[in-house]
Formats: structure tokens, C-alpha cells, sequence
């Protein structure tokens, strides 16, 4: 796999893209919506996306399945397996490299790698996540 | 068809219809250029089960109580294991009195008045779904038009106009005017001779000149006849004061700012053509209706935690949610339809490249907004009966109801359908936050919004605790590599729902897998 092609690309795909997109078949709101919220910081991505599955707390949640908790999450120590699970996407979870920047996407696992009980304090940079991270999928018509 | 003595159309329809079943009558309509709109080709006709053959169904929505009717008629034995305490699934309702809650504990209560409703997920049927139209005819479920397209409705954009919002059908009018006239000069000059033949320039400047309404000139401008189009400042009426007055046009820098062509667009795409419909009283009338066909073979409050299966049958492990107590349903098949972003969680016990591709895809999280006014002013100060209003703020839409029309009482409307980042957004907000963005951002359009407010609630599909988003969402490569492998059938066990589907998010999608899957297992039960 040819990393720095698809770091380029996932570059690319984010200045393109402003939102997660719907499919066009899908019962979707239509093309309202495209103001941008402009999240920056770490922690402003984290409120307007994150915590909408990995709770304000980032303790997830339970029902007939579950979100997992980001807080004291050991599995966060390399910045290597969020970075792929955020671009990427992992089961029900979207990936978000379409959504977010290489330096938001950076910027967010940095903030949760130093919040929520986690004390990783490397930050996590864009070189990071453009060497391990993933181009977003094209949506399936 | 001059002699009288050939068949009409309809005779040899029906001919061949007696002649080659339903199949054939499809095939040869769509031959002659009808109905060439739909994978459905009538109900399934299962019959012949073999004696005593048992079937366990995982989940209650559509496509679960499909699958259920339908094999409980071909002659199985069927029992159905249900997470929830009601069926329906997606195809849900949420009225006064109804309570509902977040996977995180965080409960709202529903204070609409008797006979209002929110639709938190499906809402509305395309004339062409005909698998979801027959079951509703079928079943008994009143349909009544949903208005989706208005053109007295708003398109509001942030940026443009002033922010504004303006009727859809000004902003439309101009912009089939000022590229008519754009168009229509381009090819006067000459400059589009080398795309179209001289026969054709005429033609289509023609066609320009009338769709446009343009004038002598083929320029765009502010007329009576324009107005006709677009509205007029002073309607026509009548006596003494009866002429009308022209309205203004909108510029064409204007007029793209607006970005009216994305809501043209959205108006021309096949799932959201007119003629569309909507249950009377609630989506949720459907899975009612399958409810009362199929409501006995059902086990409320079934958590399920393993799918095994060998060579002789499926044994299905769950766990009651109020007691916690575990229980075994064996069966000789199973159908499954829990969602993925659930599915994936569960000890299911198939091939590894199912178990990918059960995993493969991600859900989407929509949250929909429902607000009670004491009245409703967008009628009665604004003529707008049904249909949308679109925004670029994160609601995206004030989509208004379709039904009870003139009532003097409180009438609940749309008041945000976030999608997207913006779904998100809404998600992680606690309830009255969203309710507050919704009532921000709506205001906009409508200001009597704060003034007329009753109250509002909502539900962020990111946080149901039974699906744990809203609907599967392919992509291109994963589409390619794993959707094969999820509809397949393995050993004992196939998929339905609208993940198994290319109709994904979509009703009719699960009804169609549905379809698909147990006419498939019906076969394999009956070579085995």
C-alpha cells in the first residue's frame, strides 16, 4: 500500500468534502445543511462529533450493543490504531477522513489521548495521521 | 390500433397474465416500456413447507414481520425474538404520552397534543416502491398524499439574499430565466453552431424563449409574464383595484448564491419524485398493521447475544432485558435482520468473509427534530400547506405536515433533519440544546417561531439504543468486496433488512431483501 499516495489523497478529499456524505438514493434531508461548523480545535471536533456515539464523558454507552469508552482507554497508547480507526472507520463507525483534516483529525486524537483519564502525551501530529491514516470511501450509489 | 378486432393493450396484458403468471405479465410490460420501475414482482408465493419445519426470525421491524408473514403462510412454524418492548423497528412513531430513551439513560417525554406525531425515521413512500404499497393495501393501511414538492415553500441560505429566505418558486423561476437567456443569446451568436444543427438552434431557442419566458430579445426581465411564474407583487383580483403588478426578479449573481439548484435537483431525483405518500396517522400504522398479523409469534424484550448453527439447525441464545433471565430458541432456519452496527457486536457463528462483511459497514446518524406550535402560522400567514423549506444552517429543513390542514389547533412540523457532520452535531447535544438549535436556526425562516413554541422533541439515531445509528452506509469498495458474501445464504442463516439491500435506508429496501432472502431459504428448506 502507497502510503504518502493515499495520505495526498486523503488530503485532497478533505479540502474537497465538507460533510460525512449521504448516499443519493438514500431518504436523505437534501442539500440543506452544508454550512460549515467549524470545529478547530481538538476538543471542539470531539464535541461536534465525537460525543455523539463516546458520550460527552467519553465513557460510551450500552444497549443492544455498544460505543466504547475512549476514557482510560489503553488501547490508545500507540497514536497508530486511532488514527486508522478514524479515517478508516471500524464496524458501525464511519470514517471521518472525509469530514475532518489530517490536522483535525491530529488534533482530536490528541485530545483524547490527554483527557478522559488518558495520559499519552506525545502529540499526535498531520504527519501522523497522513502516514497512517486512510482515504475516505466513495459512497456506494 | 385501427381494427377493432385486434386486442387493446389491456387484453393482451391480461391474456398474457392468465397465460404466464405474474412474472411473465411484468417481463412483457416492461417490454413495451411499462413498469420497468421496480424489482417487485408481486408477493412472494411460498407454499409447501415441509411438515413441522421451524423458522426463529431476529428482530420485528418490516423486514423481520415480512419474512414472518409470509413463511407463517407458506407453512412454517415461526417465532419471532424482538429487542425491543413494541414492533416496528425504524418504522416508528412518537406521540403524546410516549416516552423514549437515549442508549446513554437520558429520557424525553412526548407533549404533543392528541392526533399530532413525529416520524423519527421513515417518513415518507415513493409512488414506485410498490413492495411497501402492496403491503400496505394489503394489510389495510389508509395512505394519504405527502406534499413534498412546494413551491411557495423557502430555500434559505445564510450568504445569500440578505439571508433571507425566499419562495422557492421565485428563486426556480429565475434561475430557468437567467440561463435560458444565457443560453438562448449564446446560440443567437452563433457560438454553440459547431453542437447543434440549424434545425435545432431554431427549435431550441424556441423552447428557451417559452421555458425561460423570455422576451423578444430572449433577455430575462421583470414582466406580468414572468410573474406568472414567479409570484407578483400585487396579485391579480378583481374590480376597480383588480390589475396586478409585476414582481422584481432576482439577479443571476443573486441567484446563485442561493443555490436553488441543489433543492431542483433534490426535486428531480427518483426516490423523491412526486407522487409520494404517507400512512394517515403515523408511519408507524405499517408496522402496526404487520404487528397484527404476526404480533403473537413475537418475544418482547429479547436481547440476543449468539447465533450458532451445525448441520441440523440454529440455536439462538438471549437474554430477557427486564430479567436478565437467558433462554434458547432452536429452530431449522433463521432470518436474521439485526442491524449490522449491532450484528457485528454478536457471537454469530457463519463463514469469516460473512463475519467481514457483517462488519464492513458503518451507520449513518441522522437526528430529527419535531416542534409544537400553538398554530399554524406557515398557513395562516404563509400559505404553506406541506412540503419543505430548505436551509444551509445545520436543520437543514422545516419540512411542515401533510395533513389536517386549516385545523384550529397545535400542529407539530419538522423542525430539523440533521445529516452528516451536522447530524452529528445534534447528537451529542442533551435534548433541550437541540431544541434550542432547532428553534435558532428555524427561526430564521419563520420568526413567529418563539412566540407560537409549545414544545419539541427529538431523537439523534446516533443514540437509539437498538440500532445504534440510523442506516447502512456501502461504500463503492465495500459494496464490491462484501455485499454477496452478506446476502448469502450460510449453512442455516440469511440477512434481511435494509443493509442487505441496494435500496439501503429505504423501506421498500428491507421489504425487498426480505423478499429475496426467504424465497431463498424456502428453496434450500425444500431441497434439504
Amino acid at each position: 500500500m502507497n502510503k504518502q499516495k493515499f495520505a495526498l489523497q486523503t488530503a485532497l478529499v478533505a479540502l474537497a468534502v465538507a460533510g460525512v456524505s449521504v448516499p443519493a438514493t438514500a431518504d436523505a434531508p437534501g442539500a440543506g445543511g452544508t454550512q460549515a461548523l467549524g470545529p478547530e480545535t481538538g476538543e471542539q471536533v470531539y464535541r461536534q462529533i465525537c460525543q455523539a456515539c463516546h458520550m460527552a464523558d467519553g465513557k460510551g454507552a450500552s444497549g443492544a450493543g455498544t460505543f466504547p469508552a475512549l476514557a482510560e482507554n489503553p488501547r490508545l497508547a500507540s497514536p497508530v490504531y486511532p488514527i486508522i480507526v478514524v479515517t478508516r472507520g471500524k464496524g458501525g463507525m464511519p470514517w471521518f477522513s472525509n469530514a475532518l483534516s489530517p490536522a483535525k483529525v491530529a488534533a482530536v486524537i490528541t485530545y483524547v489521548r490527554t483527557h478522559f483519564g488518558n495520559h499519552f502525551t506525545t502529540p499526535v501530529t498531520e504527519a501522523d495521521v497522513k502516514k497512517f491514516g486512510s482515504p475516505a470511501p466513495v459512497i456506494d450509489h | 390500433m385501427d381494427d377493432i378486432n385486434a386486442p387493446t393493450r389491456r387484453q393482451l396484458f391480461e391474456t398474457i397474465g392468465k397465460a404466464g403468471g405474474l412474472v411473465a405479465l411484468y417481463q412483457s410490460m416492461t417490454a413495451l416500456g411499462h413498469a420497468a420501475e421496480t424489482q417487485f414482482h408481486g408477493p412472494p408465493v411460498l407454499s409447501g413447507a415441509k411438515k413441522g419445519a421451524t423458522v426463529v426470525v431476529l428482530g420485528a421491524g418490516l423486514a423481520g414481520m415480512l419474512a414472518a408473514y409470509e413463511l407463517a403462510k407458506a407453512g412454517y412454524k415461526v417465532q419471532i425474538l424482538e429487542y425491543q418492548t413494541r414492533a416496528g423497528g425504524r418504522n416508528y412513531t412518537l406521540r403524546g404520552g410516549d416516552s423514549h430513551t437515549e442508549i446513554d439513560g437520558t429520557t424525553q417525554q412526548v407533549g404533543f397534543a392528541p392526533g399530532n406525531y413525529l416520524n423519527p425515521g421513515p417518513w415518507r413512500i415513493p409512488h414506485h416502491h410498490r413492495t411497501l404499497l402492496h403491503y400496505c393495501k394489503a394489510l389495510g393501511v389508509a395512505l394519504e398524499p405527502f406534499i413534498q414538492l412546494n413551491h411557495n415553500a423557502y430555500i434559505h441560505n445564510t450568504d445569500a439574499l440578505g439571508g433571507k429566505p425566499i419562495r422557492y418558486k421565485e428563486l426556480a423561476t429565475d434561475f430557468k430565466g437567467h440561463i435560458s437567456e444565457l443560453l438562448g443569446k449564446s446560440l443567437n451568436q452563433g457560438a454553440l453552431d459547431d453542437k447543434v444543427t440549424a434545425e435545432d438552434k431554431e427549435r431550441l431557442i424556441d423552447a428557451l424563449r417559452n421555458w425561460g419566458v423570455l422576451d423578444k430579445k430572449l433577455s430575462y426581465a421583470s414582466s406580468l409574464k414572468v410573474s406568472g411564474q414567479r409570484g407578483y407583487d400585487v396579485p391579480p383580483g378583481g374590480g376597480v383595484t383588480g390589475a396586478p403588478t409585476a414582481s422584481q426578479i432576482d439577479s443571476l449573481h443573486d441567484v446563485l448564491d442561493s443555490k436553488v439548484w441543489n433543492t431542483m435537483s433534490f426535486y428531480f431525483t427518483y426516490v423523491m419524485q412526486t407522487t409520494m405518500f404517507q400512512p394517515v396517522g403515523g408511519i408507524d400504522m405499517i408496522g402496526k398493521a404487520f404487528a397484527r398479523e404476526v404480533g403473537q409469534m413475537i418475544t418482547y424484550n429479547a436481547r440476543v447475544s449468539k447465533i450458532a448453527q451445525n448441520d441440523q439447525g440454529v440455536e439462538i441464545t438471549y437474554a430477557d432485558n427486564s430479567t436478565g433471565i437467558v433462554g434458547t430458541v432452536k429452530a431449522d432456519w433463521c432470518v436474521c435482520t439485526i442491524p449490522l452496527s449491532v450484528l457485528g457486536q454478536l457471537d454469530v457463528q457463519v463463514s469469516d468473509a460473512k463475519v467481514a462483511a457483517i462488519k464492513a459497514v458503518p451507520y449513518s446518524g441522522m437526528v430529527k427534530t419535531g416542534l409544537e406550535f400553538k398554530r399554524r402560522f406557515w398557513e395562516e400567514d404563509e400559505s404553506i400547506y406541506g412540503g419543505h423549506s430548505f436551509t444551509d444552517q445545520p436543520i437543514s429543513l422545516i419540512s411542515y405536515p401533510n395533513f389536517d390542514f386549516f385545523k384550529k389547533s397545535p400542529a407539530v412540523l419538522l423542525g430539523a433533519f440533521a445529516s452528516g457532520a451536522a447530524g452529528y452535531q445534534f447528537a451529542g447535544m442533551t435534548p433541550e440544546q437541540r431544541i434550542e438549535a432547532a428553534l435558532a436556526q428555524g427561526e430564521k425562516i419563520h420568526p413567529q417561531y418563539r412566540q407560537e413554541f409549545m414544545n419539541g422533541t427529538s431523537v439523534a439515531w446516533s443514540r437509539v439504543p437498538w440500532t445504534l445509528g440510523c442506516c447502512a452506509q456501502w461504500s463503492e469498495d465495500a459494496r464490491k468486496q462484501h455485499y454477496q458474501n452478506l446476502v448469502s445464504m450460510d449453512g442455516r442463516v440469511v440477512l434481511a433488512g435494509e443493509h442487505a439491500s441496494y435500496y439501503g435506508c429505504w423501506m421498500e429496501g428491507a421489504m425487498l431483501s426480505s423478499i429475496d432472502a426467504i424465497t431463498r431459504l424456502h428453496k434450500r428448506a425444500l431441497e434439504a
